[in-house]
């Protein structure tokens, strides 16, 4: 084989993984677009998903709101090389709009907002971004400032909903202290209009400290670092693996030794190297660190992404099920933490992502085990918050939802197919969906973001 | 342990000794010209898990093959689009159209395109020979880094048009008219067309490499119990390895195959006396040598990466074991004097004298099991006096080895023995277990590795531990 058919095989194996649903594909163009308009099938729009050096958006981005907080965003937004607009053109395709409402107090106060936003929302163009920036309500707030604020929920939840063509709403909670334009909601903002959150509909990013005041590099921003990816032969992980990659940083992959041979692939495809190892023996943590140091000098970024599913109903369920699943999914990321944290090669800014499940939110049938472990996660993920911000590191969970791999195609077609088309998108997403936000949580700029759960589902109709 | 000290330090055979003209051995012991310039080190290795002939890899090439090794073990170290300083395998059972086998696999694997290699071929030594030829180009600078591999497929083996029809096909090639053609096609008969497949049979003597050893068995007096307890001891010691997670940076698995196919792990010694001789089977009674006290034909690759310790330290990769030293040894089994398999009982004693060792300074052996007779008469051979006087020109026995010490991680009687690709298990194996073992009384563990070879030859070398 020459080295340029390497690279065609090499390729073809990460499109694989890639490939957008064939209903998708049918209701986007021609005869299958019109027959779904007719019949008023869904039409699932094809997302646009990143590309290094593409634009950030598609169009100009309106900024909406009056204060000093909208000023700044607007402000990022120009260094950006973005083209802002204070007010809506009328007729002008809008590729963002950003209303910032950082200074609510009454829920009087949304009306002016929320309906220049609605006036604009006609005219965003196909795969826009509607990013609301607000503050988190918690119980010290005034009753009328906790409801204005928490209101910005059920409105970026609908606001989801009801939008089109592959366009999604989400919204940044500020901790009380932290300004707009701090550099962690500085991150999440531009995470939300980029391609890279194509999947995350509905959702929010609560930026809890200012973060990181270092100089971004957008395009790689985890160069220099090294991330480990537990289960990263196939799948999601792989996807993780290949992200994290691309976005600068060495990356060790780790999965058991009978999925060596897929394993060897994606470590030489994206210049890693491969640690076949089970993560439930006892010193996993230790030999993953051991490896990380031993080759590269230090360990920054872990991603939690080894799980598997033993599904049964709870009535039906045996010791062997329900004792592999929490062993794999969350009693072997909680040794494996303890190990990290016990090492001071661990302690430069770390990052720990898991990845979590909507089955961990909402529950799933014959996923009692399955549920435990992913809900497991979320939990540890918030306990162990405080032990990272310690050392000025953050732990996240990234929570998909139906994410098209080599296990969702075997579920059978009419369950599939019903499960695909169950959120504000209409389809599956894909596992890079699930790495672009675990490659977020490990950017240096969010590193005021931390003890999250970010679902990356389309706005499933399920759970929160 | 203190037995074999007393027996081999009193017999080392001093260089250059006189010695009856019938010594292999001594008289030919090489003295190094000078200390190496500096060292090759085994930084580790990868192998595909090998699989009994017609099995998982029935459909795979021996270029499939070794590529699958290479690549597994370029990703163990992080050596994507790396130029390696040059990569040597090769294969015994090998189509024409392989000539570049290695050079091949290369191109097909993640190594940069920019990285040399060669095809070398000595039979069953062909992966020791890779490893000391390579390690040699490193300690003399002509190279920094290398990859010793080999490979071979007995499923996929050459097929061979017979003679006859291959002389016909030749001159029809150099025919220029139609009468010609003609008159040289009708010159096939039907003998003609079956077809020529490779056999384990010596050239020189049309005895297959198993009815060699049922000889030389026999001439050893090797019992059947012996080597049936050789060949459970392969696969409880192989089968406990791999409990122990020992391969889980060795082995890289290939075509749905996670284990060697070979190994019985639940095999025991009323099983395995409960099989019919297959070899030597004209001794009658005498014949001991069965399908469990013998390798299967197998398919699979292995690869070792070496280094300088400089390659090695720039790239923070681990050291575990440098090449000292290597020989290589031949007996004339053509005439009967010595068995097919007997040259290893002449290269050790040889490379041990000229490294100043004996047996008792080896922390562990790994002695290549063709068959379970060949290791037993092999030790045999050092324990026997007379041997050691007449053949090595020793004052007595060679020695003998503590057994604690032997294949303690399996060997080919259980993984099976893909010919080439043997060494290479061998050798990352052994470096393996020297590194984990640590020093021993202060000084670096040291093992033996032995491999016998069609043709009556045997490669054997020296690994120190890190």
């Amino acid at each position: 084989m020459s080295p340029q058919n390497k690279q065609n095989s090499q390729s073809k194996t990460s499109a694989l993984h890639e490939k957008t649903d064939k209903y998708t594909e049918f209701v986007s163009r021609g005869f299958g677009k019109d027959l779904a308009k007719r019949l008023g099938l869904p039409q699932p729009a094809v997302l646009r998903r990143y590309t290094p050096n593409g634009p950030l958006v598609q169009g100009p981005i309106l900024v909406l709101g009056q204060g000093a907080g909208a000023d700044a965003v607007a402000q990022v937004l120009l260094d950006w090389h973005q083209d802002v607009r204070r007010h809506a053109t009328p007729k002008e395709k809008l590729g963002a709009i950003v209303a910032v409402l950082d200074e609510l107090e009454h829920p009087d106060q949304l009306s002016t907002p929320m309906l220049a936003l609605g006036a604009a929302l006609r005219d965003l163009n196909k795969n826009a971004r509607v990013v609301t920036v607000s503050r988190v309500a918690s119980i010290s707030d005034a009753p009328a400032v906790a409801a204005a604020r928490n209101g910005v929920d059920g409105i970026v939840r609908s606001l989801a909903k009801e939008l089109r063509a592959g366009a999604t709403a989400n919204g940044i909670l500020l901790a009380n202290d932290i300004a707009a334009q701090a550099p962690s909601a500085v991150a999440a903002l531009r995470f939300f209009l980029s391609a890279r959150s194509a999947f995350v509909d509905g959702q929010f990013l609560t930026a809890s400290s200012a973060g990181s005041t270092a100089a971004p590099d957008w395009d790689k921003p985890l160069n220099g670092s090294v991330a480990v990816v537990t289960g990263a032969a196939r799948g999601i992980g792989a996807s993780i693996a290949r992200t994290l990659a691309r976005d600068g940083a060495t990356v060790l992959v780790v999965d058991v030794p009978a999925a060596g041979d897929h394993l060897a692939a994606v470590a030489n495809e994206i210049h890693g190297t491969a640690l076949q190892l089970d993560i439930t023996s006892l010193d996993a943590g230790e030999r993953i660190l051991e490896h990380a140091i031993s080759r590269y000098g230090r360990l920054d970024i872990v991603v939690h992404n080894a799980g598997i599913t033993r599904d049964k109903l709870l009535a039906n369920m045996d010791a062997a099920k329900w004792d592999s699943v929490i062993a794999v999914n969350i009693a072997s990321q909680l040794r494996m933490n303890e190990a990290f944290l016990a090492s001071s090669d661990f302690a430069n800014n770390p990052r720990i992502i898991s990845v979590a499940s909507t089955s961990g939110i909402a529950g799933n049938r014959g996923q009692s085990n399955y549920a435990a472990s992913k809900a497991g996660v979320m939990g540890m993920v918030r306990s162990t918050a405080p032990l990272l911000s310690e050392r000025g590191g953050t732990v996240n969970a990234v929570a998909p939802g139906f994410i098209e791999t080599d296990m969702t195609a075997k579920i059978p077609f009419a369950t599939r197919e019903v499960a695909r088309r169950l959120n504000s998108l209409q389809q599956g997403g894909k596992p890079s969906d699930v790495a672009e936000a675990i490659a977020f949580f490990a950017q240096p700029q969010a590193a005021g973001v931390t003890a999250n759960v970010l679902r990356v589902c389309g706005q499933n109709m399920v759970g929160q | 342990m203190t037995t074999p000290q007393a027996t081999a330090s009193a017999n080392q055979p001093a260089r250059g000794a006189t010695a009856s003209e019938d010594t292999a051995s001594t008289g030919k012991v090489a003295t190094p010209l000078f200390a190496a310039p500096r060292k090759a080190v085994i930084v580790g290795g990868n192998r595909i898990p090998f699989a009994r002939s017609g099995g998982a890899y029935a459909h795979s090439s021996n270029q499939d093959m070794l590529t699958a090794a290479l690549d597994g073990l370029v990703a163990r170290f992080g050596l994507a689009d790396e130029e390696i300083g040059e990569v040597a395998a090769g294969a015994v059972l090998k189509h024409s159209r392989d000539f570049n086998l290695t050079r091949e696999a290369v191109l097909g694997s993640a190594l940069s395109a920019t990285t040399p290699a060669y095809d070398l071929q000595q039979a069953c030594a062909t992966g020791m020979e890779a490893v000391i030829g390579l390690s040699n180009k490193i300690k003399l600078g002509q190279i920094d880094s290398a990859i010793a591999g080999g490979v071979d497929s007995a499923s996929d083996a050459p097929i061979a048009v017979s003679e006859g029809l291959r002389a016909i096909l030749l001159d029809l090639n150099r025919a220029k008219t139609m009468g010609q053609k003609v008159k040289i096609i009708s010159r096939i008969r039907p003998k003609d067309l079956s077809p020529d497949a490779p056999s384990t049979g010596e050239p020189r003597t049309g005895l297959s490499m198993g009815e060699h050893q049922a000889l030389t068995t026999a001439q050893w007096n090797i019992t059947r119990q012996a080597q049936d307890e050789l060949a459970l001891a392969s696969h409880k010691n192989l089968a406990a390895a791999y409990d122990h997670h020992f391969f889980d940076d060795l082995i890289t698995p290939f075509r749905g195959l996670n284990r060697d196919s070979n190994m019985r792990a639940d095999s025991s010694l009323e099983k395995l006396a409960k099989l019919k001789p297959a070899f030597g089977k004209s001794l009658g009674d005498a014949a001991t040598m069965t399908a469990g006290n013998s390798t299967p034909l197998t398919d699979g690759a292995s690869t070792v990466l070496l280094a300088s310790e400089e390659w090695a330290a720039a790239r923070d990769l681990p050291i575990l074991a440098d090449v000292l030293d290597g020989e290589a040894a031949a007996v004339d089994f053509v005439h009967g004097k010595d068995g097919l398999l007997m040259a290893p009982a002449f290269a050790v004693p040889r490379l041990l004298a000229r490294n100043g060792l004996t047996l008792a300074d080896i922390d562990y052996f790994e002695i290549h099991e063709a068959f379970a007779g060949t290791v037993l008469s092999t030790l045999a051979a050092w324990e026997d006096e007379e041997f050691g006087q007449t053949r090595l020109g020793l004052d007595g026995a060679f020695g003998s080895i503590d057994r604690a010490k032997l294949n303690v991680n399996g060997s080919s009687l259980a993984a099976g023995h893909p010919f080439a690709a043997t060494g290479g298990r061998l050798v990352a194996s052994l470096a393996k277990m020297l590194h984990e073992r640590g020093p021993v009384d202060g000084r670096p563990a040291r093992g033996l590795i032995s491999v016998c070879a069609a043709g009556g030859q045997g490669v054997v070398a020296i690994l120190e531990g890190r």
